[in-house]
């Protein structure tokens, strides 16, 4: 497996985590309230279970596995992979810090951080998601 | 495929058809002259929830790198736990959301976070038996 998809994987399992975790407390809170603030967690539950832990998942997983090239680099130009899940990662913490009302400013320049962070990650698999290569040198 | 992983697999596939039934449901709602509190997001998490993570745990269960050559796949035993966990949970919160929201009452809130409980400890019970999977080699 790859350092990026390893990095990706684990980011995407550290999500899962403080998702689920603000899920259970919000599911909690439905039954018997713990806190009038609670409902803050909201998006950030979402954030971090759809793009964190979904999206990031995904994208580390098919780095990992989609058919690589015969030449270096086998996965494609790893400074746009990186870049991809940096601005993912870069766009999910302002995003949240934005919805926790620190930094309420960064909630639009951080929306069109991830469609940034979107687009790099097609760019990133785009070519990849082709035959695999039996010997034949793939004219890229 | 292991058989916790078929497991994963069916159930997920089961709650695909549960959660695109429920959303019939919602949108027969209005026609039917009901009104159920909830549905909403018991059919988010029964999708989100029992789809698509659950897939993903029973694939991830499958196919990460193995753990070591006398354990490939962690613990059996946490994954076991994290199927039950996850589905009795999920199921419980399917039948207390809407049923505390109706016909508020200590057993449904109870069973709420008996819901809410099972599903996190599922999911950290899946972390834990992945986390050390994930390397390079």
């Amino acid at each position: 497996m790859p350092r990026l998809s390893v990095v990706g994987i684990r980011l995407a399992l550290l999500y899962f985590l403080l998702g689920i975790s603000f899920g259970a407390l919000l599911l909690i809170h439905k039954a018997m309230p713990l806190h009038p603030a609670m409902w803050i967690l909201l998006p950030l539950h979402m954030e971090f279970l759809l793009y964190g832990w979904v999206v990031q998942l995904v994208f580390s997983v098919a780095y990992w596995i989609f058919p690589r090239f015969l030449s270096e680099p086998k996965r494609g130009n790893p400074a746009l992979a990186w870049a991809a899940l940096g601005l993912l990662n870069l766009s999910i913490l302002a995003l949240s810090a934005a919805s926790l009302g620190v930094l309420p400013a960064v909630q639009l320049p951080a929306r069109l951080a991830q469609v940034a962070a979107a687009a790099l990650l097609a760019a990133s698999l785009w070519r990849r998601a082709k035959p695999t290569e039996t010997g034949v040198a793939y004219k890229r | 495929m292991p058989a916790v992983t078929r497991w994963f697999i069916r159930a997920s596939l089961l709650f695909l058809i549960l959660a695109l039934a429920l959303a019939v449901l919602q949108a027969a709602q209005a026609r039917w002259g009901l009104s159920v509190p909830g549905l909403s997001a018991v059919y988010f998490h029964l999708f989100l929830v029992g789809w698509v993570t659950q897939m993903i745990m029973g694939v991830g269960f499958w196919f990460f790198p193995k753990y070591s050559q006398a354990r490939p796949r962690g613990s059996e035993t946490a994954a076991w736990a994290s199927f039950w966990l996850l589905n009795v949970g999920l199921l419980l919160r399917a039948v207390a959301e809407p049923l505390l929201a109706v016909r508020p009452s200590a057993l449904w809130g109870w069973a709420l976070v008996a819901s809410a409980l099972m599903q996190w400890l599922a999911g950290v019970l899946f972390v834990y038996n992945s986390w050390a999977r994930i390397k390079e080699r």
